[in-house]
């Protein structure tokens, strides 16, 4: 078997066009993940463009809060990258051209569109935000991003507003003085708790039985209820600035990192084809240069070819995935603290791949006809097992999930992302997963040689 | 059927005795028997679909027989396919290396060099099998099959696609291996090699063995009118029994 493996080695080596794809694809693959990883830090590029005059802020009440459009802007942009724009028309020109996901311009009468709320006339505030909505996937996540960034701003303002409204209950229940927004004077209020205090010292001068005395106790006792009760009020107004919130349970149990994921499936990708390709071109080729009788006649046996293009895919597997993983680790996407359980599932990854890819060149009579239906099967195959749970129906995931156990791409995905991130399940499991898969396909291998042969 | 004796002073070194195959439903060999000597050039003939390449195949160990016995000395078939089972991307020597490994054989380098000095490819012997004419493809592709020194050599139409020089010179190199002592069994559609070169003759149709003799046999088989040359009167022979 040795002796195929190396004149397999040599044909290999022989191939220009397909070393150097071996060593390109990994080199390039990993740079691109590796850039992408280390470039990314998940926030969309926003163009922001301020037309509010400088200095003007919106004082959300008695002159302690003010909201002006430098705060906006840090608000936005501890969500988005943000690029500033000097002008609309500038910001038009970047979302046109695809430099930013959309733009977000604070209108010149935003602040006074703001202060209408807390008058007796509120005008709900409006900004104003570009979108290039040519590309449907990317119009789904402009308006995503857009609806999350507008409800934290409206939770950002309502936060604010409410707490301006407990000071004012605060200040109605207390007393204190009142700065007049606009007027430049301030307003002494009494407060509920004084004036029950001034009433029951006028209670006092009255006589007993005087009618004036039962009504006052009437003011009184309001005066105490609305002391009491106006408290409440404030847990209330909390409530109100954030009716729901979220508290987030994984009920999964793992918990693989987006780089995590990012890494294996570029990895699985890798191992797919690399591994189905080239094994099953690899086994095409015999038939194809007349060899297959000569070497399944000699001592190989059929078995022994089969183990040969088994340990080909293996070793061109590792080798090529390895480099790629190796290509990204300058940028800091794989630690190798668990590099023995990576290689484990790149093996065996490997492994089932190649049996897989050595059915469909036992299939196939010829390399292009091997390497067409490698590439026509692997393809959806791969793509069929990206497919999240929830966001088809449940009878159909169902069958969805039955579909790509068969195949070796969801397993060894899984596999890879235990062997990288410990947060990912269990690694076994997957490890022997892929192993049932690997005797499956080289059973099914062994009986399209000895049917087609 | 007219069978051929054996020589009495030599010993067959391959004895078949009622050999049958079918492909499923489809006879493709019926009780077919024959024996050859050391150094007998033996070409089996027959239109096409008569059953050669399947007899060859059975001979070779490639398939099991559905009846009949194949008797021969141990390990002493070489085969040799119809078109060159070779990889073009390796070189002369690479390919003799490889197979001789694969056959088991003891002395690889020896196999190797005694086949590139046999085949006169010696000068090519790194140039990859790709770059070869179809005649030097073929040299190598006999020589693998001459690689482990079998006593008995199969060659499955080996002059096919060949031009009438190549094909002068791959029967002289044919002829030296039998007057070495290894025993040949061909298959072939030009007859005027059969004629030229073949020591005995089997005439296969539809699987069934009409005829085992030499080619002036085959002459005297058909009446003198109609047979002018050899191909006439191998068709004249296949049309008298209905083929």
């Amino acid at each position: 078997m040795r002796w195929l493996l190396l004149k397999d080695l040599q044909i290999l080596r022989r191939s220009p066009l397909i070393v150097g794809l071996l060593i390109a694809y990994p080199l390039v693959i990993g740079l691109l993940i590796g850039f992408a990883l280390s470039g990314d830090d998940g926030k969309p590029r926003v163009a922001f463009v301020n037309e509010v005059p400088p200095d003007e802020a919106f004082d959300l009440g008695a002159g302690e809060q003010e909201f002006g459009a430098d705060q906006a802007r840090a608000e936005l942009c501890e969500r988005v990258e943000c690029v500033d724009a000097p002008n609309r028309e500038r910001a038009q020109e970047m979302v046109r051209d695809g430099e930013v996901l959309g733009a977000l311009i604070l209108p010149e009468d935003l602040l006074d569109q703001l202060r209408s709320l807390t008058s007796l006339d509120p005008e709900p505030a409006t900004v104003d935000v570009y979108v290039n909505e040519d590309d449907p996937v990317k119009a789904q996540l402009v308006d995503d991003r857009i609806q999350a960034l507008v409800t934290e701003a409206n939770l950002i303002l309502s936060e604010r507003i409410s707490a301006q409204a407990a000071d004012y209950i605060d200040l109605l229940i207390e007393g204190g003085t009142f700065q007049l927004p606009f007027l430049d004077d301030e307003l002494d209020i009494l407060g509920l708790v004084r004036a029950g205090q001034i009433l029951q010292g006028v209670r006092g001068t009255l006589p007993a039985g005087s009618p004036a005395r039962t009504a006052l106790d009437q003011v009184i006792e309001f005066a105490r209820l609305a002391e009491d009760n106006l408290d409440f009020a404030l847990p209330l107004l909390g409530a109100i600035s954030e009716p729901i919130a979220v508290e987030k349970i994984d009920v999964s149990g793992t918990s693989t990192s987006i780089d995590s994921f990012a890494i294996a499936a570029a990895a699985t990708f890798t191992l797919m084809f690399v591994t189905v390709l080239l094994v099953a071109g690899s086994l095409a080729l015999e038939r194809e240069e007349n060899a297959f009788v000569r070497i399944t006649r000699a001592s190989v046996g059929r078995g022994g070819l089969l183990a040969e293009k088994i340990a080909l895919g293996v070793i061109a597997s590792l080798a090529v995935t390895l480099l790629m993983l190796l290509v990204m680790t300058p940028f800091g996407a794989v630690g190798w603290g668990r590099g023995h359980l990576i290689v484990l599932a790149i093996l065996a990854g490997g492994a089932a791949f190649a049996a897989f890819g050595a059915a469909i060149g036992a299939a196939g009579r010829d390399v292009r006809a091997s390497s067409l239906l490698a590439f026509m099967l692997s393809l959806p195959i791969a793509l069929l097992s990206l497919v999240p749970s929830g966001t088809v129906s449940a009878t159909l995931f169902d069958a969805l999930e039955v579909f790509r156990s068969l195949f070796p791409f969801h397993p060894s995905l899984e596999a890879i992302s235990a062997g990288l991130d410990a947060g990912s399940g269990s690694l076994w499991v997957r490890l022997l997963h892929l192993a049932a898969l690997l005797a499956a396909y080289a059973a099914l291998a062994r009986v399209a040689l000895r049917r087609l042969a | 059927m007219a069978e051929a004796e054996p020589t009495a002073d030599a010993s067959p070194v391959i004895e078949v005795r009622g050999l049958s195959y079918s492909f499923g439903e489809r006879v493709a060999l019926r009780d077919v028997s024959f024996t050859a000597v050391a150094g007998e050039l033996l070409a089996v003939i027959g239109p096409n679909g008569a059953g050669k390449t399947t007899l060859l195949s059975i001979l070779a160990g490639i398939r099991k027989p559905d009846a009949g016995t194949v008797h021969t000395p141990a390990g002493a078939i070489g085969w040799v396919p119809q078109q060159a089972a070779l990889y073009r991307r390796l070189t002369v020597e690479e390919n003799l290396r490889l197979f001789a490994r694969l056959e088991g054989v003891d002395d690889v380098e020896a196999a190797v060099e005694g086949m590139l000095e046999q085949t006169g490819l010696g000068d090519r012997r790194g140039d990859q099998v790709g770059t070869l004419s179809g005649g030097n493809q073929q040299r190598v592709n006999i020589a693998i099959g001459l690689l482990s020194r079998p006593a008995v050599l199969l060659l499955d139409e080996p002059s096919t696609g060949l031009d009438p020089r190549q094909r002068a010179r791959l029967w002289e190199f044919v002829h030296g291996l039998a007057g070495g002592g290894t025993t040949v069994l061909y298959t072939t559609h030009h007859l005027g090699e059969v004629d030229r070169y073949g020591d005995r003759i089997l005439v296969l149709a539809d699987g069934e063995p009409l005829f085992d003799g030499t080619a002036a046999e085959l002459h005297a088989a058909v009446p003198e009118s109609r047979a002018r040359d050899f191909e006439s009167a191998f068709v004249a022979f296949l049309r008298e029994r209905g083929h």
